[in-house]
């Protein structure tokens, strides 16, 4: 069986080590995400040229909770609704937070701020495809469990 | 600044889940406005209203469509969207309209007639709209006030029972207020038995969205004198400031926070009363009473710590040892909050001001303030929006 689809096509790479796609300014080094290629929104940089970067696949938890109930449309959730944990996760390099939910079967018990985190891909639930949609989700490090 | 404007009237159609038109909330509360500060609708000369976006094109153009339910007579109009800061932009057109001379007295209002549950996105797929993206990763409203609860525990050692309090006092303060969609006592324990929403929040430590109308008579003081209103309330500030790059926290509706790597981190909420105080030639220390966006218990807690009323981290504290109950050094949103009203998201900017007016003139009843000279509000809303206002007696 073929691989599910990215839910936002181009926001991130899969496989065993993927990466949040986001942009850099080539002028004052702004990270991203999503990744913007119009005008850079440092007030001091009047930039527009933009590479596009794999943001750090590691961060640190900075805080966390779940989804105790289905969110609405667009979201898809399954039937009966599997609540899910989610990540605020701190890149060091880029200096920026980034959301995402948590891997399945972790929850907000297993979580504590300054937590080692790692980005991994899974699949949730989709209206169309039986196979879902592949998503970025967050899970703890092994070696820091 | 030339002459102070002031508040001569204030009215509000009382919350809830009514199920009714917006329009009718928001002619019930400009009528009691008009009661309130003794003049006929036809004197008003400005009409400056905040839009709802859920009520179809009436509510795009508020303020037209208020002015046409009280009777067209000629007034120009305004409309303001801002999110939940709707009602303080609102007010800051009427008061730079009475400030620039092009206006003596204003109307200012905002009501909504909200949906059941979560507020959701435009429909449509439009993977180019930050809201549409995280409601399909599954990022709700409760999940941005619990990451930060959920923040507030790690650093500062809050607990689920120091958020309950919250919700406790401010159900207090709402038993006696009229206008509150929520008007019964909580104990520690009703608060810990509602279901989870998002952990660490519960039912009972979010907010509801509700139905509701307020409204604003605002003057030039010259105006105020002439029909003798001499002690009505100034308007010492408005804030409406945006973020500053790069804003530290994240923020609904984003997946990210901006990256700091050029530029150092800055805190919205602490920007939006600094600007409000420096304004008004005021600090913390200063403050009587506080109306903030409690749209989560552990909110009203950052509110407390942004706004200066307390260093960062002792909210829990101040709220433990009872300072921000009314008769505490410090209270805190003796209307009931959010708490007891639900969010109407055009009307609350408006409805905190009016709450400030009530406090000011000594006419709070049961949840009066003692003495109350002073009081801030403060709100945020989506992509930058906020407000802190500063009214003085």
């Amino acid at each position: 069986m073929s691989e599910a689809d990215p839910v936002l096509p181009g926001w991130f790479t899969t496989g065993a080590e993927p990466h949040l796609i986001g942009s850099r300014c080539s002028a004052c080094g702004t990270y991203y995400f999503p990744k913007l290629e119009s005008f850079c929104r440092n007030p001091a940089c009047e930039s527009t040229q933009f590479e596009t970067v794999e943001l750090s696949r590691t961060g640190k938890l900075w805080s966390f909770t779940d989804a105790c109930y289905t969110p609405p449309e667009p979201y898809i959730a399954a039937d009966p609704f599997i609540p899910y944990a989610i990540a605020a996760v701190e890149l060091d390099r880029e200096k920026m937070i980034v959301l995402g939910q948590v891997v399945e079967g972790v929850g907000v018990d297993a979580l504590r701020a300054g937590l080692p985190m790692e980005l991994v891909v899974e699949t949730i639930p989709d209206a169309v495809d039986p196979k879902g949609k592949l998503v970025w989700k967050w899970k703890p490090m092994e070696d820091a469990r | 600044m030339s002459e102070d404007v002031v508040i001569i009237g204030a009215g509000m159609h009382p919350w809830g889940k009514w199920g009714r038109n917006f329009v009718g909330y928001g002619v019930a509360a400009a009528q009691e406005a008009l009661r309130d500060a003794g003049i006929d609708w036809r004197d008003v000369q400005f009409v400056s209203g905040a839009a709802t976006m859920r009520c179809g094109y009436p509510g795009y153009v508020a303020g037209a469509t208020f002015a046409q339910a009280l009777g067209w007579q000629g007034a120009e109009v305004q409309t303001s969207y801002a999110a939940c800061a709707s009602g303080s932009q609102a007010l800051t057109a009427a008061r730079s309209r009475i400030l620039s001379g092009q206006a003596d007295v204003a109307l200012v209002i905002g009501a909504d007639t909200t949906p059941k549950g979560f507020l959701a996105p435009a429909k449509g797929e439009r993977p180019d709209d930050p809201d549409w993206v995280r409601f399909r990763v599954g990022i709700t409203n409760p999940t941005y006030f619990a990451l930060y609860a959920r923040r507030r525990m790690e650093i500062y050692g809050d607990t689920q029972d120091d958020f309950a309090r919250v919700k406790i006092k401010n159900a207090q303060h709402g038993l006696t207020n009229e206008r509150a969609r929520y008007r019964k006592a909580f104990t520690m324990e009703d608060v810990a038995a509602s279901p989870m929403v998002a952990n660490p929040l519960r039912l009972m430590d979010v907010c509801a969205t509700s139905d509701g109308g307020a409204a604003l008579i605002i003057a030039s003081a010259a105006y105020a004198r002439k029909i003798g209103k001499m002690n009505a309330p100034k308007i010492a500030a408005i804030s409406t400031v945006t973020p500053t790059f790069a804003s530290a926290i994240i923020e609904m509706p984003d997946l990210a926070t901006d990256s700091a790597v050029a530029m150092e981190a800055h805190s919205f909420r602490a920007a939006l009363p600094a600007k409000a105080y420096a304004e008004a030639g005021m600090g913390p220390e200063d403050v009587s009473v506080a109306e903030v966006y409690d749209l989560s218990t552990a909110l009203e807690l950052d509110w407390i710590e942004d706004l200066g009323l307390c260093a960062r981290g002792e909210a829990a504290g101040l709220t433990r040892d009872g300072a921000t109950r009314v008769g505490g050094r410090m209270p805190i949103n003796p209307s009931g909050g959010l708490a007891c009203f639900g969010e109407a998201v055009p009307a609350q900017a408006i409805a905190q001001v009016c709450e400030l007016t009530w406090q000011l003139r000594g006419d709070a009843g049961e949840r009066q303030v003692e003495g109350a000279k002073v009081g801030i509000t403060a709100n945020q809303g989506l992509f930058g929006h906020g407000s802190s206002v500063i009214l003085k007696r």
